[in-house]
């Protein structure tokens, strides 16, 4: 129990434990203080001054995100001194800030509109000064606006903290003060891995994925094309923030009626071919164990994680597992399996992914991912992509009733359906290869040591039936920067590896709903294991569909046919990074 | 005409300042063998009520006391020779004509503190004198000065290394200088932490500047009490002082607390013929401004404070003759800060630029009531608000100018 300490709070008296800073104190009294750069999950900036507050004995105002609380503290947040100041200071971020809230793609889910909105600001109390600086849109996935950029540091802090990338950083002084990427290059020519978490963490518009939400409605709107929709394990556990549900609420059948009522052909389930990843992967972890290859092998369904490892640590890419990720392998099995079954030219197919992530818009533009002058995957949507669809359908989704997804490539299995969380890719590897390597059925198909917290290494040791593997399962690419180390040493005691390059995995992806703190990642994970337990089918090599698509057309895994289709390969990328070639 | 006294600078012309063994000819390193011997200056430090001369006037007894009282088994102090405050020019005099003295000061600091590491942090346009300082430093290390065990006093081992700025103003700032030193853009650090605790390379770190250094070996040689003799009984002591802007000769002097702020200019020999005094800054660029009216205020930390001036802060004297209007001291003031603010914090960024663009329409006679209380009102917030110094006191003239020259600010209908 640690030492408490006794503060006033507009008079109000409360206990709370040393360290604690006057902006939590002030939450535990369901006193929310006006903040914009501060953020629970990243250590504190003190830049914006949002929440300077009073108090008693300091001539000073303080910044209560920075301010630790003393014995005996009595602090005001509602003076006039206060308001002035935080009045004050919201209006010199506004007239900062490039106000064109009416097509800014935050428009409605905006920190500074809703500052606006909490103080009644009404209109413009200064002179226009925000940047000049023109749009990046460069970048395949990320579109960084430096005139709408409040200079809180928050993406900063996300890509240094969680990452460790630190692709952006602060640049200038004064009035030129900005965030931006090493010598103002292109992010795509920098460090940077397209992870997105600063689109997620940004309290404004001014880092966004690109928009694709446009060319879904071509799509749709063109009668000659079949439209072909994959969801994402963790988009199911995610969307629901979106319409107001329960953090961490399942939506997985009312997200399928609402892509059905869009118009979408077919909707399928990436949770398939995450139970086919499973197939190829962990048939390649086995052959890689039993026939002396590269160990530690390591995942590389994460495209952040897998751009992470070209860009920063070339020599390990020998160690990632060939098998394509499972939004890659859905679109190879769409454009060829599928379209083959259906008597469809694959040219007339439009298949487009809804992922948390925004690194799989440039994972479904590499140039391994397609074939005969086509792409696998033509449109990626973000969750955030996602929900604007169904706004704009006008779908009241809370109160959507459960659809089924279309068969035969929308059955997915527990395992499946938990690569959505950190430690999920791992569980559901070791529940196939078990069974495979050991003949025997598991006894209990949980393997918790495997099951990770936000931004964390766990590592465990696994008995197959007598034979004993190592394995290590890390979130954030600051965590995977560690455990590449050791790969590049030789020191690294694993066998298998399952790296996620954001935060809490999938479901903490740079493409989920804008909120997406680590509290609610954690409800996230809990949905989705919960979602693994509910269901009657949990190993991938028991998923119907997957037998059927081996036995109508892959034969084996590992087959000539799943490494022409299923498998890919990584070339370690130069610096600067060159996306130039990308549409 | 007010006398200047020689403590501080008492050794300056006394001995040749590229020579160790001229500076020992004259008695120096005795204050730090005294020390070593076990002489206790922390305490003459709190007797005698030295205040730092960095701007923040912080008894330096009870700073060392506090870093002396840190645990920690790596140790710094710093010496802070940015001088950047527009106008301050007296730390570049004492480095050129003394600077064994100021060593010698940082090595009895880091031997009372227990630092194993001192650093200093010259201002990028005094890249001239760094020769001086490494021919000193190096001097120091083969003398037994500087490096293991000095002076024969097992254990204490204590190196120093000059590092130099890249301009920044704000790099004058503790936190901002040690973030400099580190490789890093100069922008200050929110505290806490403290310095005390953790400062350059997030070690315990002692920051003085190059006076109050300097003020140490002349205070523990001071047997007869001379210092305390000087200045006031409130405020005893000397200053370096720099004085500058429209006088006939500007200088640095030393003088005793408690001489007119007059004084200081008549040292400098006075306005120019046929001028009147419009303004004085004190402190530098974060200063207040004093009234013609005003210039008989003693030149102390009390009374300055009680005249609502900056209480000595860097020892500036900006003298500002009737040539120049007292708008248009404050927007090259403005200038300046619009400049030098680090931009990480929203006040000092922003609030530097609109009343920038605020004090132009005053110069252009179309400001309104409106403008009028933007102009305060955003003043106000960068110093209530502001993440570090250099916002807090970037509008000291700014405000002190409102409540003293209404006239200048008067609207034209």
């Amino acid at each position: 129990m640690s030492e408490l300490v006794n503060v006033k709070i507009n008079g109000l008296p409360i206990a709370v434990p040393k360290g604690t800073h006057i902006i939590e104190a002030a939450r535990m009294l369901h006193i929310d203080i006006p903040h914009l750069c501060y953020h629970p999950d990243q250590t504190i900036k003190a830049h914006c001054r949002m929440c300077s507050v009073e108090v008693s004995g300091n001539s000073k105002l303080l910044a209560a995100c920075s301010t630790q609380v003393w014995e005996g503290m009595e602090v005001w947040t509602e003076t006039k001194k206060v308001y002035d100041a935080q009045i004050g200071i919201l209006e010199l971020i506004l007239a900062d800030h490039k106000t064109e809230c009416l097509v800014c793609a935050r428009n409605g889910c905006c920190d500074l509109q809703n500052l606006c909105r909490r103080f009644n600001l009404l209109k413009p109390e200064l002179e226009d000064l925000s940047s000049k600086e023109p749009v990046t849109v460069t970048s395949a996935a990320i579109v960084h606006d430096p005139a709408k950029c409040v200079k809180c540091g928050r993406c900063v802090k996300a890509c240094a903290e969680y990452q460790g990338v630190s692709a952006l950083t602060y640049s200038r002084r004064s009035g030129d003060f900005k965030v931006s990427s090493a010598f103002d290059d292109p992010l795509e020519t920098t460090d940077c891995v397209l992870c997105g978490q600063c689109s997620l963490i940004c309290p404004v518009g001014a880092i966004v994925e690109r928009d694709h939400t446009g060319e879904i409605w071509k799509a749709l709107h063109n009668p000659n094309k079949h439209t072909i929709v994959q969801v994402a394990p963790s988009v199911r556990v995610a969307l629901g923030d979106e319409f107001g549900l329960p953090e961490g609420a399942i939506v997985t059948g009312k997200m399928v009626s609402a892509l059905k009522m869009m118009g979408f052909d077919k909707v399928f389930d990436t949770n398939f071919s995450a139970d086919l990843t499973i197939m190829e992967e962990g048939s390649e972890l086995l052959d890689r164990i039993k026939n002396g290859g590269k160990l530690p092998m390591i995942t590389s369904c994460s495209p952040g994680w897998v751009n992470f490892a070209e860009k920063h640590h070339p020599a390990v890419l020998e160690h990632l597992s060939s098998a394509k990720s499972p939004q890659a392998m859905f679109g190879a099995v769409v454009k060829t399996y599928y379209a083959e079954k259906m008597g469809w030219d694959p040219k007339d197919i439009v298949s487009v992914s809804i992922m948390p992530c925004v690194a799989k818009k440039y994972e479904a533009q590499r140039p391994e991912m397609g074939r005969d002058g086509y792409q696998d995957v033509d449109i990626v949507l973000t969750t955030r992509e996602f929900a604007k669809l169904i706004r704009y359908v006008g779908i009241h989704f809370d109160e959507l009733p459960d659809a089924e997804f279309d068969s035969p490539l929308g059955i997915g299995s527990g395992a499946g359906a938990i690569f959505g969380a950190t430690g999920g890719v791992m569980e559901a590897a070791l529940r196939t290869a078990y069974e495979v390597y050991t003949g025997k059925t598991l006894p209990r198909l949980e393997f918790e040591p495997v099951r990770g917290e936000i931004c964390d290494i766990r590592e465990a040791t696994i008995d197959l039936d007598g034979t004993e593997i190592k394995v290590a399962v890390s979130n954030g690419l600051k965590n995977a920067d560690i455990l590449m180390k050791q790969v590049e040493e030789g020191t690294s005691p694993y066998t298998f590896i399952e790296i996620m390059a954001c935060p809490g995995g999938c479901i903490g992806g740079g493409g989920q709903p804008i909120g997406t703190s680590h509290e609610v990642r954690r409800k996230r994970i809990e949905s989705l294991y919960k979602l693994d337990q509910s269901l009657p089918l949990r190993k991938s090599h028991e998923n119907p569909e997957i037998k059927t698509v081996y036995e109508e057309f892959f034969g084996a895994p590992l087959s000539h046919k799943s490494h022409e289709l299923l498998h890919t390969h990584y070339k370690a990328r130069p610096k600067p990074y060159d996306f130039s070639n990308l549409k | 005409m007010a006398k200047t006294v020689s403590f501080i600078s008492r050794n300056w012309d006394k001995y040749d300042p590229t020579s160790l063994a001229s500076y020992e000819s004259i008695g120096g390193f005795s204050a730090l063998k005294r020390v070593l011997d076990g002489f206790d200056i922390v305490a003459r430090l709190t007797e005698a009520d030295v205040q730092g001369r960095g701007g923040a006037a912080y008894p330096m007894g009870k700073k060392w006391d506090q870093a002396r009282a840190v645990k920690g088994e790596h140790k710094v102090n710093v010496c802070n020779a940015d001088e950047g405050e527009p106008c301050t020019f007296k730390d570049r005099n004492i480095i050129s004509h003394d600077p064994f003295q100021m060593l010698e000061g940082m090595i009895i600091c880091g031997y009372t503190v227990g630092a194993q590491d001192g650093y200093i942090y010259l201002r990028e346009e005094y890249k001239h004198l760094r020769p001086l300082l490494l021919s000193a430093i190096d001097q120091c290390e083969k003398a037994g000065y500087l490096g293991d065990n000095i002076q024969g006093k097992e254990g204490f081992n204590y190196r120093i290394h000059l590092y130099s700025g890249a301009g920044a103003y704000v790099c004058g700032e503790g936190t901002a200088l040690v973030e400099s030193i580190e490789g890093k853009s100069g922008r200050p650090r929110m505290k806490p932490p403290f310095m005390k605790q953790n400062g350059l390379f997030y070690l315990p770190t002692c920051v003085n500047n190059v006076e109050s250094y300097s003020i140490v070996p002349g205070l523990v040689m001071d047997g007869e009490g001379f210092y305390k003799s000087q200045g006031t009984p409130e405020c005893p002591g000397t200053k370096m002082v720099s004085v500058g802007g429209n006088v006939k000769h500007p200088g640095v002097f030393e003088v005793p607390f408690g001489v007119t702020i007059r004084d200081l200019i008549d040292l400098a020999g006075g306005v120019l013929d046929g001028h009147e005094i419009r303004l004085v800054q004190l402190g530098g660029a974060s200063g207040k401004i004093a009234t013609p009216d005003q210039l008989d205020t003693l030149y102390t930390y009390g009374d300055m404070r009680k005249a609502d001036l900056t209480p000595i802060g860097s020892g500036a004297v900006l003298v500002i003759d009737d040539r120049t209007s007292v708008i248009d001291f404050l927007r090259m003031t403005q200038e300046f800060f619009c400049h030098e603010s680090c931009g990480q914090c929203t006040p000092c960024r922003e609030g530097n630029r609109h009343i920038k663009l605020i004090l132009d329409r005053v110069a252009e006679g179309t400001h309104t009531e409106t403008d009028m209380e933007k102009l305060k009102k955003y003043a106000d917030i960068m110093t209530q608000a502001s993440l570090c110094g250099l916002g807090t006191s970037a509008q000291s003239a700014l405000l002190t100018a409102l409540k003293k020259f209404p006239e200048a600010f008067a609207i034209k209908s």
